[in-house]
């Protein structure tokens, strides 16, 4: 579905992703894990056109069997109608919006009619949404805005979500709550690129998985294999 | 002074507030999407008046069409400052684009001389309009009831444009996060030169409106007015479309009543009133009546 071909990123002057290659098959969720500063949003942001990849190519196909087109030099908002919806790092809601506003955001390059029928099943993934259609998202509480961005990437019916870092600053409860409903949310047929922190919960939702260290893929491979791998239990699971 | 000239006063406020309002309200929605006090915002008064001398006297075209026009003049004008000077620098410092924008003021109030003559002109609206009425107390001219009625109906239409619409809650949403805006699809660049038409086409109808309240017009005609429009969305607080409506209503009524109220020696400085009650409103309510507070977005 994606395939990212040795690019090289900078932000500014700086050379942050170096010859970085990664493959998104059709249906999967793919976990990228690595420390700060080692790329991983970087690398979110570049597949999502708001950075420029300076070499390299990202190739990227919606359907199983369709033509893979490179989308490395497309503007956002065309990534985001090939299917391709980001929810970005600390959820980026729109504070002064009204939460069924965020929700419409969403589906802003959407003109089916289908749209209010997208908003009751949101709604009802999240009742709490559906509650405070009316409210401003700002008073939402951390978890309900992890659920309002998730619910406000679903809207544009995306065939690939990718999540940065979905669990930050949120109470274990939330996260198993919400990562029980990115597992629903790929069963139903979305592939799922997702970075985080969090190495343990990662791992286990995800398939297969990247470690990114100063800007390049240093392992890979499936999941389950990773979370067994010596230097991948002593630089992110805490094992010794 | 009796309550009949009291009406009068607060009517003539009004009038000088929805004009103030109309012009704030752009400073505001420019400022909210892009971070930006465009000073060359007054001078789309200007263009605006001249506009409306053009389409009016030389084209001869009914008032309606001239008023369309106009707006429609406005909005090109503002569309063409964001093409040709903001939008190449987007994402600079917001000195850069503070400077910018005072280059073109300048540059647009010469550009006027140079064309236009800095000789002031008259400006007469057709006589159905300078038809003199009375309202109770108040004695208004037909243009001045335009005014404040054009001026109502263009600040509802805005109102449920950013409530309703869909573009409207793009530009709520770009002013708030860019990037995320353009993660959820968002075309920025078309939502921030749709900011600039709005706001740029109803400063051009407060030129037109400017030419038909004080009957003379000249290249620098922006310049007091725009940075009193200013002066009214800071006091409303900047970024707030409400806000700068109620900062032009405050804005008109008080300088009116100050002239009107207090001895005629203190007149000549209703300007130093303006400027000094916006460093008092300031010190009292650093965002201003309705502003938030938002943190720079740097």
């Amino acid at each position: 579905m994606l395939i990212i071909e040795k690019i090289d990123v900078y932000r500014g002057k700086t050379h942050v992703l170096h010859q970085v290659d990664l493959h998104v098959g059709h249906g999967e969720i793919i976990a990228l894990i690595g420390a700060n500063g080692a790329g991983k949003t970087t690398t979110l942001k570049t597949i999502s056109g708001l950075l420029r990849p300076e070499k390299g190519k990202i190739l990227y196909s919606s359907r199983k069997g369709k033509t893979a087109v490179d989308i490395s030099s497309m503007a956002p908002e065309q990534i985001v109608g090939a299917g391709i919806s980001q929810c970005p790092e600390g959820r980026g809601i729109f504070s002064q919006l009204s939460v069924k506003e965020n929700l419409l955001v969403g589906a802003y390059l959407r003109s089916d009619n289908e749209i209010e029928k997208d908003l009751q099943i949101v709604n009802k993934m999240f009742p709490i949404l559906g509650e405070r259609s009316n409210q401003a998202a700002g008073n939402l509480s951390g978890g309900e805005q992890m659920m309002l961005a998730l619910g406000r990437s679903l809207m544009s019916r995306p065939k690939l979500l990718i999540l940065d870092e979905p669990s930050l600053g949120l109470a274990p409860l939330i996260i198993e709550t919400i990562f029980n409903m990115l597992l629903k949310i790929n069963s139903q047929g979305v592939t799922i690129l997702l970075v985080e922190q969090n190495a343990v919960m990662a791992l286990e939702l995800s398939h297969r998985a990247y470690v990114l260290e100063t800007g390049s893929v240093a392992l890979y491979g499936k999941s389950s294999d990773l979370a067994l791998n010596p230097m991948v239990q002593k630089a992110y699971l805490g094992g010794e | 002074m009796d309550s009949g000239y009291i009406a009068q006063q607060l009517a003539n406020g009004v009038i000088l507030g929805s004009m103030y309002a109309l012009v704030a309200i752009g400073f505001s929605m420019i400022y909210g999407i892009v971070r930006l006090i465009n000073f060359a915002h007054g001078d789309i008064v200007m263009i605006g008046a001249f506009a409306t001398l053009a389409f009016m006297e030389t084209a001869g075209l009914p008032f309606p069409l001239v008023a369309f026009f106009v707006l429609l003049t406005g909005c090109s004008v503002g569309i063409l400052i964001e093409r040709i000077s903001f939008r190449p620098m987007r994402g600079a410092p917001q000195v850069t684009g503070f400077i910018a924008s005072l280059g073109i003021s300048i540059m647009l109030q010469n550009l006027g001389i140079l064309t236009l003559s800095a000789q002031p002109r008259n400006f007469s609206f057709p006589d159905y309009m300078q038809t003199l009425f009375q309202l109770g107390p108040v004695s208004f001219r037909v243009v001045d009831l335009i005014i404040i009625l054009t001026a109502i109906f263009l600040m509802i239409a805005l109102i449920l444009l950013v409530k309703k619409t869909k573009l409207g809650i793009a530009m709520r949403a770009t002013a708030e996060n860019i990037d995320v805006a353009r993660l959820m699809g968002i075309n920025i660049n078309k939502t921030i030169m749709a900011t600039f038409a709005i706001g740029s086409g109803l400063a051009g109808i407060a030129g037109l409106m400017w030419g038909g309240k004080f009957g003379q017009i000249d290249p620098l005609m922006g310049y007091i007015p725009g940075l009193k429009s200013f002066v009214a969305a800071v006091i409303g607080g900047v970024g707030s479309i409400p806000g700068a409506i109620l900062g032009g209503f405050i804005l008109g009524l008080a300088e009116v009543l100050f002239v009107g109220l207090l001895p005629p020696i203190y007149s000549s400085y209703r300007d130093a009133f303006v400027f000094g009650s916006l460093i008092i409103i300031l010190i009292a309510m650093p965002n201003g009546l309705l502003g938030k507070n938002m943190e720079d977005r740097a």
